[in-house]
């Protein structure tokens, strides 16, 4: 495994990081935090028929983890090509 | 044609079409064997993943423990998909950089010794069969109730069609049958969905029509005025704790993010941002049934009521004499279903009427209501060691659920062809990681480093092979039953591989002391927990009672704990021990970036 030339490996890697860490708060945040810490609180909110803490935990989180990891890839595969390491 | 005719054509039409697929695509070689030849489309490889990953417990299982737990049933929903964007994040691009066969493979390499790599083929195959077991007593199971033949004949059946293509054809076999296996259980699953989602509220999508309007109410208003008018806590409340369910979905979703038959098929694919992008195609396919679940769980769960007590439908009195239904009126497949004991009319007030409440409800003024109304006890169940017990099964809510909405026949057989599909398709990819561990990291690894490489294509094949009859074996005579089963896979894969090889990617101190004791302080503490509280049903020792529970943290959801410990643990000896080398500190930084991946090498 060759080196990239000019690869800055530490800027790579902390853009990789701040990504990361963006990703992983959204996935918390829909799924541990509306679906089932907040539940009580959003359960008074109505989506349709779907009490709106209940809809998060059983149909929301759901949707939004398959949103999340198509949005993530392609900001990595920008991550990627702004650092030149990008595959051919 | 008969309804068990249909089912036998239907089912032998879909073997036929995996024995074929499985011809087509024999593997030749190791790389071919272990990762598909490494050529793998993302999508086509995000569709056997989804294969791969919804077994047995996710079709038959799944929705009737959502229909009976209500909101608590979700911990399955976002623990069983959430940790897909675990992978994507923090694994598999990283893994499928790394570009090696298995996951002790990585270990191995990256705590530079083979003790840490014996250490992760010992807690895969622990993981491995405790899923297996599960998956080959669903296909005892399946073939047992439809095709009416006796569970060892199920098994033995089951057993020798996964023997034909995961011994052939290895991952690349398994990958496209797993394709096929796809298109058959979520066509299964959803046709049956559209149908009753039609019915009660008129909607064609399952996820529209479980938020939609029943009559004049929303139909959950409807299914929770039904259930808690009968005794039973609210549909959208549930009644487990918080910081259980939180613990609950989180083991599921680290542990799935450990399942090492999950991580494989990550590198069956060209390049690090396929493994991206492939994450992203396997929760797609995931989705569609896993958003269908819930809709199909309680509208099965309202059926159910509906069915045996008529004024859940016209909204009249549910106690009065004449509401619940004359039990020898009952529908076909209700006496059609009691012969496998799944459900259970015991006629306990002798008035040959079905009253169906929930009789240790903790609501008096339902319990005074029936006893006014002269009931004696929950008469609807099922059959266990020849009693009745008081819990309808979890598994009829899908299996008898096209029978309880009147759908024709042909729906019928392919829930049967369906649930086979499911369990299939997974217990393949498990065995196919057991033959792996065991040629590519114990013997070509380990023990016997010159074999050639038709030696070893030979070995993982055998390997295959033992691996099918142990998981036969395990089906016959399973601990527990099969969803509870596969929920302790994820805990132990949560407690041990997932922290060690999310360590090894993003800490690049880690050194070999640490991983280990980390690695098998969280396999022997999860392991050592669920068999404790759940020794009454692996040993046949006396319960211990839920309350000594740590934190009140179920067996299920100790995992996290158990993540915890390898954590720490990893981190108290990482110091305590000589630091990790500087060409180990290269290769992690090797691993961060995608460029030079090329597809993965043998040695």
């Amino acid at each position: 495994m060759s080196k990239p030339q000019d690869f800055d490996a530490k800027a790579y890697w902390s853009a990789t990081l701040r990504l990361l860490v963006i990703t992983l708060v959204i996935w918390f945040v829909v799924s541990f935090g509306a679906g089932i810490l907040f539940r009580d609180a959003l359960d008074g909110i109505h989506l349709g028929g779907y009490p709106l803490g209940f809809w998060f935990a059983q149909q929301g989180s759901i949707f939004v983890f398959v949103g999340l990891i198509f949005w993530y890839a392609k900001r990595m595969d920008k991550i990627d090509r702004e650092h030149d390491v990008h595959e051919e | 044609m008969d309804l068990k005719t249909l089912t036998f054509v239907v089912v032998g039409l879909s073997f036929a079409l995996y024995i074929g697929i499985a011809i087509w695509a024999r593997a030749g070689t190791t790389k071919e064997f272990y990762i598909a030849g490494g050529g793998v489309h993302p999508i086509i490889n995000g569709m056997a993943t989804g294969a791969d990953w919804m077994s047995a417990a996710s079709f038959i299982s799944m929705a009737g423990l959502i229909a009976f737990l209500g909101y608590g049933g979700s911990v399955y929903l976002m623990g069983w998909t959430g940790g897909y964007v675990l992978l994507a994040v923090l694994l598999a691009p990283y893994l499928r950089k790394f570009g090696k066969f298995t996951v002790p493979e990585f270990i191995g390499d990256r705590y530079y010794s083979q003790t840490a790599r014996i250490v992760a083929v010992i807690c895969l195959i622990f993981i491995s069969f405790t899923y297996v077991a599960g998956q080959m007593r669903g296909v005892g199971i399946v073939f047992s109730r439809f095709l009416e033949v006796d569970i060892t004949t199920g098994l033995i059946i089951g057993m020798g069609l996964v023997f034909f293509y995961a011994v052939l054809g290895g991952m690349k076999g398994i990958t496209y049958t797993q394709v096929a296996q796809y298109c058959v259980l979520i066509f299964a699953y959803t046709i049956p969905a559209v149908f009753i989602s039609l019915q009660i509220s008129g909607n064609v999508f399952p996820q529209l029509g479980l938020g939609g309007h029943m009559g004049d109410m929303y139909f959950l208003d409807k299914l929770n005025k039904t259930v808690t008018d009968l005794g039973f806590s609210a549909y959208t409340t549930g009644s487990k704790t918080m910081i259980d369910v939180f613990c609950i979905t989180l083991a599921l979703m680290a542990g799935t993010a450990g399942l090492p038959h999950v991580i494989v098929r990550f590198f069956t694919v060209p390049k690090v941002h396929d493994a991206r992008l492939s994450a992203g195609w396997a929760l797609v396919f995931i989705a569609i049934l896993y958003t269908t679940a819930p809709a199909v769980g309680a509208m099965a769960r309202y059926n159910l009521h509906a069915t045996v007590n008529t004024a859940v439908a016209t909204g009249g009195d549910k106690f009065a004499p004449d509401a619940s239904i004359v039990g020898e009126t009952r529908p076909e497949w209700m006496k059609r279903w009691e012969k496998t004991g799944l459900i259970m009319w015991d006629d306990k007030n002798g008035d040959g009427r079905i009253q169906y409440y929930n009789d240790k409800s903790k609501n008096p003024e339902v319990l005074a209501r029936a006893e006014a109304a002269g009931w004696k006890g929950n008469e609807l169940g099922s059959k266990k060691d020849g009693k009745f017990v008081g819990t309808v099964d979890n598994d009829i809510m899908v299996l008898a659920n096209p029978e309880i909405a009147h759908l024709p026949n042909w729906v019928i057989a392919l829930i049967a062809a369906g649930g086979i599909a499911a369990a299939l398709s997974t217990a393949a990819g498990l065995l196919l990681v057991i033959s792996a561990a065991i040629s590519h990291d114990l013997m070509k690894g380990v023990f016997a480093k010159d074999i050639s490489e038709k030696g070893e294509l030979m070995a993982g094949r055998v390997a295959a092979a033992v691996a099918v009859l142990v998981a036969g074996y395990l089906g016959y005579n399973p601990p527990g039953f099969v969803a509870q089963v596969v929920a302790f896979a994820f805990g132990l894969a949560c407690a041990s591989l997932f922290p060690t090889i999310v360590m090894g990617i993003f800490s690049k101190s880690m050194n070999r002391g640490g991983a280990i004791a980390g690695m098998l302080t969280g396999l022997v503490f999860t392991l050592a927990y669920i068999i404790y509280f759940k020794r009454d049903v692996l040993l046949g020792m006396p319960k211990v009672p839920d309350s000594d529970w740590l934190f009140g943290i179920s067996p299920e959801g100790i995992g996290v704990v158990g993540m915890i410990l390898n954590f720490t643990v990893s981190y108290v000896v990482m110091k305590l021990t000589p630091a990790c080398p500087d060409h180990i500190q290269h290769l992690v930084e090797g691993i961060r970036y995608p460029r030079g991946a090329g597809t993965a090498q043998a040695h």
